[in-house]
């Protein structure tokens, strides 16, 4: 190791507070790209697979509010 | 090739590719980047003219390499999109532009903060740290067009447009430390040069551009089957695929 003691690690002979704010950040952004990129999937997946359910529910019971096709006379 | 090149145009085989891929991508890319970051932070030697500050190279190279690559990337799928009409190659334009942005940011916050110590200054308005800049805007510029057009073609011919005029910023941005005298130092990678730096800081600097690259790899096979599925979300392979997946 580079370093005679775990605290000289942290302070870095004063440079401490430079290099961890750039390895914070950099951890930072490029987890929330990652999390941030799953979530994104998750949701388009559930959202395309509710779009694909709605459908033959619809067709099976009108839930709520109900519509009756009117067919006007041809006379 | 023709028919690798065929194969690739069709968004249900990439998808399958990329499902392969994905795992090996990620875990290798989190592996190479922890190893190269662990060695070049508590191991490495420190520098003798920088002393513990240098340790920022580990993430800002890497940062700055990937930010420049991506949009040479981009810019090899932009003229795709124009001459072949490849849907692909836009659907990866408009899912890695924000990777992208936040790789360039990286590479200014970190370069920044490096400077502080090293230069005396967190910013100056010198060749090298001003072309980066405009790289983050054109990024920005690639994702806020791709937002505002709504039809598909259209986007995607006049993305690909922007992207080809802003990599005129790519040679400026390399060669920014050779054409003009700046703080900046010169490149610490050559192709046909040895690094000029002994093996215990190169080494893990390589081991962390490797793994960056790989993450970035997962990253945007992630975000692009994302994109497909928003895209071909009627197709009846995405139906079964989604009905199939649970997450």
């Amino acid at each position: 190791m580079a370093f005679d003691s775990f605290g000289a690690f942290i302070v870095m002979e004063g440079h401490g507070p430079y290099v961890w704010a750039c390895y914070f950040v950099f951890f930072l952004l490029m987890g929330a790209v990652m999390f941030w990129s799953l979530r994104q999937r998750r949701f388009v997946i559930a959202q395309q697979r509710r779009r694909t359910d709605s459908t033959p529910v619809r067709a099976e019971s009108p839930a709520g509010a109900s519509f009756t096709r009117i067919e006007p006379s041809q006379d | 090739m023709w028919q690798i090149f065929h194969k690739l145009g069709s968004p249900k085989w990439f998808f399958g590719i990329a499902s392969t891929l994905m795992p090996w991508l990620l875990w290798v890319g989190v592996a190479l980047l922890v190893a190269g970051l662990g060695w070049g932070l508590a191991f490495a030697p420190q520098d003798y003219l920088q002393g513990n500050s240098y340790r920022i190279i580990f993430i800002h190279v890497p940062s700055a390499f990937l930010a420049q690559s991506v949009y040479i990337m981009m810019a090899v799928a932009g003229l795709v999109t124009l001459v072949w009409r490849m849907k692909l190659a836009d659907v990866f334009v408009k899912a890695v532009a924000p990777v992208g942005a936040v790789l360039t940011f990286l590479a200014l916050f970190t370069g920044a903060v490096w400077g502080k110590p090293t230069w005396g200054t967190w910013w100056i308005w010198d060749a090298r740290l001003t072309s980066m800049l405009i790289l983050l805007f054109l990024y920005f510029g690639v994702i806020a067009l791709g937002a505002a057009i709504s039809d598909e073609k259209s986007s995607a011919r006049a993305v690909a447009v922007l992207v080809l005029v802003g990599v005129v910023n790519i040679p400026i941005i390399k060669y920014s430390v050779e054409w003009w005298n700046t703080l900046h130092q010169p490149a610490t990678f050559k192709l046909t040069e040895k690094p000029s730096m002994p093996a215990e800081m190169w080494v893990p600097l390589l081991l962390s551009v490797l793994g960056l690259y790989l993450i970035f790899g997962w990253l945007a096979c992630l975000r692009m089957q994302t994109e497909i599925l928003v895209r071909e979300g009627r197709t009846r392979w995405v139906q079964q695929l989604v009905q199939a997946r649970g997450d």
